[in-house]
C-alpha cells in the first residue's frame, strides 16, 4: 500500500508551487490559478486522512465537500472581479490595479 | 513496489509538473490547460485513495466548471496575455524562497510525525450514503452544509452583479 506522507508530501508540494503562483504571478487569474493549486492540496490532505484513520465516519468527506463548495463561490466571485477590473483599467495585472494606493 | 505505488507515482509527477507549468507559463490559455491536467491527476488521487465519489466531483466540478470559467475569463482579458513581457512580478525570488520554506518545513512536519503507513480497514460501501445523511444530519454537518448554500447563492448573485453591464455609464 501507499504509506500516508507519501500523500502528505504530495500535497505539500502542490501546495508550495500553488503559493509560488499566488506571490509571483503578475496575471490576477493566474493567482486564482495558485488557489485552486493551493485548495486542491487541503483536499487531498482531507481526503487521505479519512482513509487512512477514519474511513468509516463521514467527517472527512464532510469537509472535503465544504472545501469544494468554498472553491466554486470563490472562483465564481473572483473571476467576476477580474472581468469589473478589466472593463475598468483594461488590465488585469496585479500591480496595475493599484486605485486604493496613496 | 507494488502496482498502486507506481501509478502513485506516475499521476505525481504529472500532477507536479503539469502544476509547474500552472505558475510558470507566460502564455495564460497554456496555464489554464495545464491547469486542467493537474487536477485531472488530482482526481486519480482520489481514485487511488478509494474516494470515487470525489474522483467524479473533481472532474464535474473543477476540470468541467472551474477550470473552464478560468479558460472563459483569460479569453476576455485577452490582451494582457502574451504582449507584456514577463508574468512574473520583480519580486519572483523571494515567492521562490518562501514557497521553498513552505514545502521544507511541511515536509519536516511530516516526516516527524508518526504516520500509518497502510489504512485503517476498509471504506464501507455505502460511504457515499454516510456522507448524504450526514450532511442533513441535525447532529451532524446540517449547519455547514446550510450555510455553504448560503455561501454559493451570495456568490452566484455577487458574481452576476460585479460583472453586469451598465450600459448608461
Amino acid at each position: 500500500m501507499i504509506p500516508l506522507d507519501w500523500y502528505l508530501i504530495l500535497a505539500a508540494a502542490l501546495f508550495a508551487l500553488g503559493l509560488f503562483g499566488v506571490l509571483a504571478r503578475k496575471n490576477a487569474v493566474a493567482i486564482l490559478m495558485g488557489v485552486e493549486l493551493m485548495l486542491n492540496a487541503v483536499n487531498i490532505n482531507l481526503l487521505a486522512f479519512w482513509r487512512y484513520r477514519a474511513p468509516d465516519q463521514p467527517v472527512g468527506m464532510a469537509f472535503a465537500v465544504i472545501v469544494f463548495a468554498v472553491a466554486a463561490a470563490e472562483v465564481a466571485v473572483g473571476l467576476a472581479l477580474f472581468i469589473a477590473v478589466y472593463r475598468r483599467f483594461n488590465s488585469v495585472a496585479a500591480d496595475e490595479i493599484n486605485l486604493l494606493k496613496w | 513496489m507494488t502496482a498502486m505505488q507506481i501509478v502513485f507515482l506516475l499521476t505525481a509527477v504529472v500532477a507536479l509538473f503539469s502544476a509547474f507549468r500552472v505558475v510558470t507559463t507566460p502564455n495564460m490559455v497554456h496555464a489554464a490547460l495545464w491547469l486542467i491536467v493537474t487536477l485531472s491527476s488530482v482526481a486519480v488521487l482520489y481514485v487511488l485513495l478509494s474516494a470515487s465519489f470525489f474522483a467524479v466531483v473533481q472532474i464535474v466540478v473543477y476540470v468541467g466548471a472551474i477550470a473552464i470559467l478560468m479558460m472563459f475569463v483569460v479569453m476576455l482579458t485577452r490582451r494582457e496575455m502574451r504582449d507584456r513581457g514577463p508574468q512574473l512580478g520583480k519580486q519572483w525570488p523571494w515567492a521562490a524562497v518562501l514557497a521553498v520554506l513552505a514545502f521544507g518545513g511541511l515536509t519536516w512536519l511530516v516526516r516527524s510525525a508518526a504516520l500509518p503507513a497502510s489504512p485503517v480497514g476498509e471504506v464501507p460501501a455505502t460511504s457515499v450514503a454516510d456522507l448524504g445523511a450526514a450532511l442533513v444530519n441535525p447532529g451532524g454537518f446540517v449547519i455547514p452544509f446550510e450555510i455553504a448554500s448560503v455561501l454559493l447563492l451570495a456568490a452566484l448573485i455577487g458574481a452576476v452583479y460585479v460583472a453586469w453591464t451598465r450600459r448608461n455609464s
